[in-house]
Formats: structure tokens, sequence, C-alpha cells
């Protein structure tokens, strides 16, 4: 039993950490249709700064977060600002490629400024240890990481049901060409959506940073997680972000802890049965 | 007859029609370059002939993305069973090079088709994805079957017996070059062929207007799964190739890195024409040879900017001199 | 007269929005009907039906008095039935000749063959350039598809369509977006189509449609309101209401 509990709990976070990461560019591909690959690079620059301003800044966790946060969001709005936008009206291909490129030059980046060890947050001392629940005993980094995941999705849902960026935001998505004559400043949507889905990536990054270490291939290695958390989730809805990170997360986990020599084997053969069953996504938009 | 006498007096007066390169004078020069290489070379024949193989693969995965139009980052999976097929087969069974490389093209082919049944029926975005999970799918079947593939640590132990009964491979690796380099051709030539023929013709208009081309009365899904599996057994005989010339084969035969590589080799030499995934298989892996005594992070720093600034700078209009003048759509 | 074309009851919806009601026509051999009717409509819609791409809720298509309304776009082409598109041209890139070709070798069934080169089918390629010839397009048949003027990329739509010799021919507004004076050579081509072609043709410029149409049927709100000769419809008053409004 407990170990089903140790699944459920364990794969809930790595389920929450997908979502994070993956929201922003699930949001990004319904509203541009842009494909990019470059987004796992946007988690890794993330969690590096998490990891330099708690490790050699010597600050707290609560304030490395925020600030790791903003600077994420901003790389991702200066880099849509002056070279991603170019690429919206290019081939589905071009854009992957061009991102690839991208993430290969971050990477590269990224070792030359901090080497190639794995980098690591260090978390307030409290979330090193567990929480007592009565019934069980939690590891408190996965109750933070749960917790931050729901937030997050009670936040995406309320900006764009309650809020006047979540109406041009859905308007732009569903009618670009005639949002813009209707006054909404599409550009600016453009870009504070990809800023704040970089944002969020890198918030996924270090929250995550324990089960997916943060080393300058992290761009890419995980980037097909991402990919598979967006296609079967759907491009440009959160509930079935969401619902795809968690499904996914709980399989790979149960995977991993009852038949490990199997591989990511069930990871995508449930990824390729859910998009064969709905290519559109789950929750299609 | 008189449409014919026509003809031959229209043409005189107006711009000529189009008309292909033909198949074997393109083979012809693939095999004059590459033997000139071989011969100018020597001490180089283990990396033309990594040079030949990987061209093949390029090469067949440029029927897919660049004649068929479908983007797949997947396509390592057909020449990782091709490999895997060829060495146990070498192992098990007999070391006869030639027969390997049928079971490696049948594997790769039959891999191909059964996946295709069920990929084809989807496009863009998806059908990606769903190319990406196929692949995956073999790569954790490949590591539980320990006993098949050798896990992490790869199949290795076996022999090639002499080609044709009279050529032993050698040493210095003169056998394996001018083996892989005359397959190469000869698949090069069927590939041509295949392009230039009326179901290439047909595929190359899926690939520009798949709902249109239904308008025109084709079996659209019929034709895919033909040039894809035609693609396999091209992917399966690089599979057996490299199997037969390395004498090893590792899991990264079917990683996603490698399906990864062999796209960004066929973007970078010109994807459409065949002649571009060969230049770009040839150029990838010879800037890689130089590179890889350097740190392995500038060489990706390299790759990802010459990437970016393939798509920017717009190769589709120098792509299209190219395939102009190479013998792309005439 | 034989009916080429029986379409009975067709009707469809798209979710709350009854885009088809209940239409029925004939097209017969020779024929040429006109389908015309205020924007949204339904005439794409409907030949969007008639042609393969939409299923109908309820209602048969009928071609040679065959019911097609099971069978996919694909297979009507090769029942004899072709229609031509709005907005793309079939391969852009393609050397123009090389279109025609494809369409004559997807009629000839020989799309399946694998060997030899496209170069080695003489007749083929004389009746492609004869095709090519008849509509004008002779001197740019080995000019890239996308590089020509709008008005011959509606020519070569047409060659494609005629390539394929079909019985029916489904016309989706061949002069749309051509400007006035380039279209001579269009009416030139639709003048000169096989007498024996049953064709269905949406256009909107009226000055064509009453000097090309033998028969005209008006749809509006997908509904079939008038169906009868250029003179009828002109003195409809239902017509006259439909397009001028109350």
């Amino acid at each position: 039993m407990s170990t089903l509990f140790n699944i459920a709990i364990d794969g809930l976070a790595y389920g929450m950490v997908l979502f994070v990461v993956a929201v922003g560019m699930s949001v990004t591909l319904g509203l541009m249709r842009f494909v990019n690959l470059s987004h796992g690079a946007f988690a890794m620059v993330g969690g590096y700064c998490a990891a330099y301003l708690t490790r050699d800044a010597q600050w707290s966790f609560w304030l490395a977060t925020p600030v790791a946060l903003l600077v994420t969001g901003l790389l991702g709005a200066v880099l849509e600002a002056l070279v991603l936008k170019h690429l919206y009206r290019r081939k589905e291909l071009e854009q992957v490629l061009f991102t690839i490129g991208l993430s290969f030059v971050l990477i590269a980046t990224t070792n030359a400024i901090a080497g190639p060890q794995v980098q690591l947050i260090k978390l307030p001392e409290f979330l090193s240890g567990s929480v007592d629940l009565g019934i069980r005993t939690l590891p408190a980094q996965r109750l933070l990481v749960i917790g931050a995941g729901l937030l997050v999705a009670a936040a995406c849902t309320w900006t764009i049901s309650h809020t006047r960026f979540g109406v041009w935001l859905r308007a732009a998505v569903d009618h670009s060409s005639t949002a813009s004559t209707l006054g909404i400043p599409i550009r600016l949507v453009q870009c504070a959506s990809f800023a704040a889905g970089a944002a969020l990536a890198g918030l996924g990054g270090i929250l995550g940073a324990e089960l997916m270490p943060l080393e300058p291939y992290y761009a890419i290695k995980y980037l097909v997680l991402v990919l598979v958390v967006v296609a079967v989730g759907g491009m440009g809805s959160v509930p079935g972000t969401m619902a795809a990170a968690v499904l996914l997360g709980l399989i790979e986990t149960a995977s991993k802890y009852l038949a490990s020599d199997w591989g990511s084997l069930f990871f995508f053969l449930a990824m390729a049965c859910l998009l064969a069953w709905r290519p559109q996504g789950l929750f299609k938009r | 007859m008189n449409a014919m006498n026509d003809i031959g007096a229209v043409q005189t007066i107006l711009p000529k029609a189009p008309k292909c390169v033909s198949a074997w004078r393109s083979a012809a020069m693939v095999l004059a370059i590459g033997a000139a290489a071989c011969f100018s070379m020597p001490e180089q024949l283990g990396l033309l002939t990594r040079i030949f193989v990987t061209a093949l693969l390029v090469l067949s995965l440029d029927l897919v993305v660049g004649v068929a139009g479908l983007a797949t980052l997947g396509h390592a999976a057909m020449f990782g069973v091709g490999a895997y097929a060829a060495g146990n087969f070498a192992l098990h069974v007999a070391p006869d090079p030639l027969v390997g490389l049928a079971i490696g093209m049948v594997a790769g082919g039959v891999l191909a088709l059964v996946s295709g049944l069920f990929l084809l029926r989807y496009q863009g975005f998806t059908f990606l994805m769903l190319t990406v999970a196929v692949s995956q799918i073999m790569l954790s079947l490949a590591q539980k079957a320990r006993d098949w593939t050798g896990g992490d640590d790869g199949l290795s132990g076996f022999m090639n017996s002499p080609l044709l009964g009279r050529f032993a491979f050698d040493l210095e690796g003169k056998v394996a070059a001018g083996y892989s380099l005359i397959v190469l051709v000869v698949l090069f030539y069927v590939a041509r062929r295949l392009v230039d023929s009326p179901f290439g013709l047909a595929v190359r208009g899926v690939h520009e207007n798949r709902a249109r081309m239904a308008a025109l009365g084709t079996p659209v899904f019929r034709r895919l799964l033909a040039v894809y599996t035609a693609a396999g057994l091209l992917a399966g005989a690089a599979g057996a190739l490299s199997a037969q010339t390395n004498a090893v084969v590792g899991l990264d035969s079917l990683s996603f890195a490698l399906s990864a590589e062999i796209l960004v080799m066929l973007v970078l030499g010109g994807a459409g024409n065949l002649n571009g995934a060969l230049l770009g298989a040839a150029i990838f892996t010879m800037l890689h040879h130089t590179a890889s005594s350097i740190n392995p992070y500038h060489w990706l720093f390299v790759v990802g900017f010459l990437l970016m600034a393939v798509v920017l700078i717009s190769p589709a209009k120098a792509l299209a001199l190219l395939r102009r003048r190479l013998g792309g759509v005439q | 007269m034989s009916q080429l074309l029986e379409v009975r009851g067709l009707d469809k919806h798209f979710g709350g929005l009854h885009v088809t009601r209940n239409v029925s026509f004939q097209v017969a051999a020779g024929e040429r009907l006109a389908l015309i009717g205020p924007n949204g409509a339904g005439k794409t819609t409907l030949v969007n039906q008639v042609s393969g791409v939409l299923r109908p809720d309820s209602g048969a298509i009928y071609l040679q008095g065959e019911d097609v309304t099971p069978r996919s776009q694909a297979q009507r082409v090769r029942a004899g039935l072709a229609r031509t598109f709005q907005i793309t041209t079939l391969a852009p890139h393609f050397p123009v000749q090389r279109q025609v070709e494809l369409a004559l070798f997807e009629r000839e069934g020989l799309t399946g063959r694998a060997w030899r080169s496209i170069d080695s089918y003489p007749a083929l390629q004389a009746e492609a350039l004869e095709l090519l010839e008849r509509l004008g397009l002779r001197a740019h048949a080995s000019v890239a598809t996308q590089d020509l003027a709008y008005g011959e990329q509606r020519l070569v739509e047409m060659a494609l369509a005629l390539a394929l010799r079909p019985k029916v021919l489904l016309l989706d507004e061949p002069m749309a977006g051509v400007p006035k004076g380039d279209g001579a050579r269009l009416l030139a081509a639709l003048d000169s189509l096989p007498r024996e072609l049953g064709v269905l043709i949406i256009e909107h410029d009226m000055d064509l449609v009453f000097r090309f149409a033998s028969r005209i049927l008006v749809l509006a709100e997908g509904a079939v309101l008038a169906n009868g000769t250029p003179d009828e419809i002109r003195r409809d008053p239902k017509v006259r209401a439909a397009y001028l409004g109350p």
C-alpha cells in the first residue's frame, strides 16, 4: 500500500512539474501556432538562476525564486520580440529546426558560463524535511511542488476567464485576424504570454530540480517529455495540459517503481494510445 | 504519330519542356565522387565508410521528409531495427554480409509498414509526436530485450564472412568502404528512379497539397504508406551496413538524438532532391569528425548556429536554385 | 437527355447551423447549370458535398444513375466527377506541364508505377501539351505554377479538371479574383468546354452567368429559391427580393 501511496505522491509531483513547464509551451503553440523547441532552455535558465542565487549569492530560496522567474520571463520577452516573432509565419519544420538550433546554442553558452556539472538549488531547511499529515508523512518538497502546480493552474485558469488579458488571449487564439481589428493589442498579448510561459517554465525547472537535474543538456533532454504532454493535452488548453501531465506523470512514476527494466515503454505507449484516441488533444478547444 | 512530329516541330520554337535528370547519370556521379574520395584519402577509409552509411540513412529520411513532406523525429527506429536484425543474423545464423543486408532491409521495411499503417492516419504535429512515440517504444523494447540487443553494452561479437565469397573484410577497411559505397550507389539509383516515376510525382503532389490530391483521384494513404515503407527498407539497409562495418550495434542507433541529427543533416544539405541528403550527411559527418576532438559543447554551438542561420537566411531560394541545377522536380 | 448528376434531398447541419436545406437538382449532359446566391447561401458547402469533401446528413447524390453518396472524393473522381477549387492550385512549385501530367497519370491509374521515369510516357506528355495549347498555356509549360499570373493559375486549375476527362465538371468561382481584363482567356476556355460535359458553375459575375448558363439554380440560406432558365430567373420576384433586399 505504501508503494502505491509513494507512486501517487511522486507521480503527482512529477506531473505537476511537467505541467508547469509545459503550460507555457501549450499556450504558445495554441496562440501563435509556434513550435518552440527552445522552451526547455527556459526551464534550464530558471533553474540555473535559482541555483546561482541560492548558492553563490546566498539569497533565500523565497527571494531567489521570484527573481529567477523575472529574469527568465525577461529573457523570453526579449527573445520573442527580437528574434522569434519573425518566425511565426514560417513552416512548422523551420520553426522546429530554428528553435532546436537555439537550444543548442543556449546549451553551449550555459556550459561556457557555468561548466558541465549538475547545479544544485539550496532549499530552505524545512523543505528538505518531511511534513506529518497525521495519516502519513510526506516529503515537504513534494508538497511544495504539488501546491505550486495547483496554484499555477488556478492562476492560469483565472487569468484566462476573469481578466481582460484573458479575454484578449482567447480572442487572439480563436480569431487572430479579427482580434487585431477590434483594437486588441495582439503583439502585446503574444509577447506577454510568451514571457509568462517562459517564466513558468523557469518555475518548473526550479521545482523539478530534484527529479530532473540541472545540467547543460537539460534543455533537450526533457524536451520530449514536455512535447508529449503538450501534444496529448491539446495545444492551448490549460486543463488539457494538466490532465495530460498528471496522467503521464503517474504512469511514468508507476513504471519506474514497478517495471523499471521496461524503461519508458508504458509512458510512450500511453502517449500513443491517448493521441490516437484524441489526435487534437484531451480537451479539444 | 502526327502528334510526335508536331511536338518536335513545336519544341524548336517554344521553350523546352521540363525534364528529369537521368537516374544512372546521378548514380554514376555519386560513385565517381565516392571512389575518388576513397582513392585520394586511403587513410580515412573508416570515416568515408561512416559517411556512406550515414548518407544512405539521410537519403531514406529525404524520401519521407523531403519528397513526401512528412516531418518525422523517429526515423532512427528503422535504422536501429535493421542494425540489430543484421547483427543477430550474423551472430546466430550466418555471417554472409549480403544476406544480412537483405535481412536488415526487410526488418526496416516491416517496421515502417506496420507503424505506417497506424502513423499515417495522422498529420502535422500529431504525426510528428507519434513518430517519436514509436521510436521510443522500440528503444524501450530494445533495452528490455537484453538477450537480443545486449542492452546498454550493445550487440557485438559478430563477424562478416567474405563478400561474395571472395572479398574478405580487411583491417584497413578497403572492402568495407567499397561495399558501403556500392550499396549506397545502388540504393541511390533506386531512390532516384522512385522519385522520378509517376508514383514519385504523385507523392510529391501529396507533399504540395494533400487535400487537393484527393480531388485528382489519388489514393493518398496508399501512396504515403508505400513511400514510407520504401524509406524503411533503405534505412534498414543503412542499419545493416552500420552493424557490419562497425561490428557493434548500440542503443544509440534507436535514439531520438540520432533521429534529430539526421534531420539536421538533411536540412543543412537541402531536402527534397536526394542529392542534398548525401551532401548534408557528408558535410556534417566531416565537420563532426574534425570538431570531435574539440569540446563537444563547441560543436553544439556551431551546429545550433548553423541551423538558425540556415532557417533565417531563407534557404528556400537557395534550395530552389540548387534543385534546378542538380535535378529535382523537373 | 440523360441526367449526368442528380442530387436529391441533400441536407446538412454544422452544429446549430442548417447550411443545406433539402436541396435537389439535376444536371443533364451538355447542360450548363449556374449556382448563384447571396454570400453565405451555402454554395461552396453544397459543392463540397457533391464532390465528396463533406458528408451530407441526409440525401443522395447520383452520378450517371449510380449512387455515389457513400463514396470518397477520389472514388467520385474515378466515376467521372471533377472540380476546380477557389483558392489554392494543386502544386505551386511544380512546372505547369508536370501538374497536368500528374492529373493524366492519375486518370490512367499509372501513379502506382514506380520504375519508369515520367519522361518516358510520350503519349501522355503529348496530351498534356495539347491541353495546355488549347488553354493558351503552352509557352508556360516549364514555369513553376506559382510564378504565373493569377488568371493563368486559374486556367491551370481548369486544365487539371479537364485532364481527368470528367463527365461532370464542378467549377467553384473560376473567375474569382481575376482582374476584368485578364478574364478573356478563361471565358474562351469556358466557352470551349466539351459539348457533352455537364457543368455546374458557382459564380458571382452576373454577366458571365447569364451568358454562359443554360439553367440557373438560386440558393438562399441553404435552400433552393428558384431553378429555371436565365429568363425565368431574371423575372422571378423571389430572386429579386433575395438579392435586392425587402
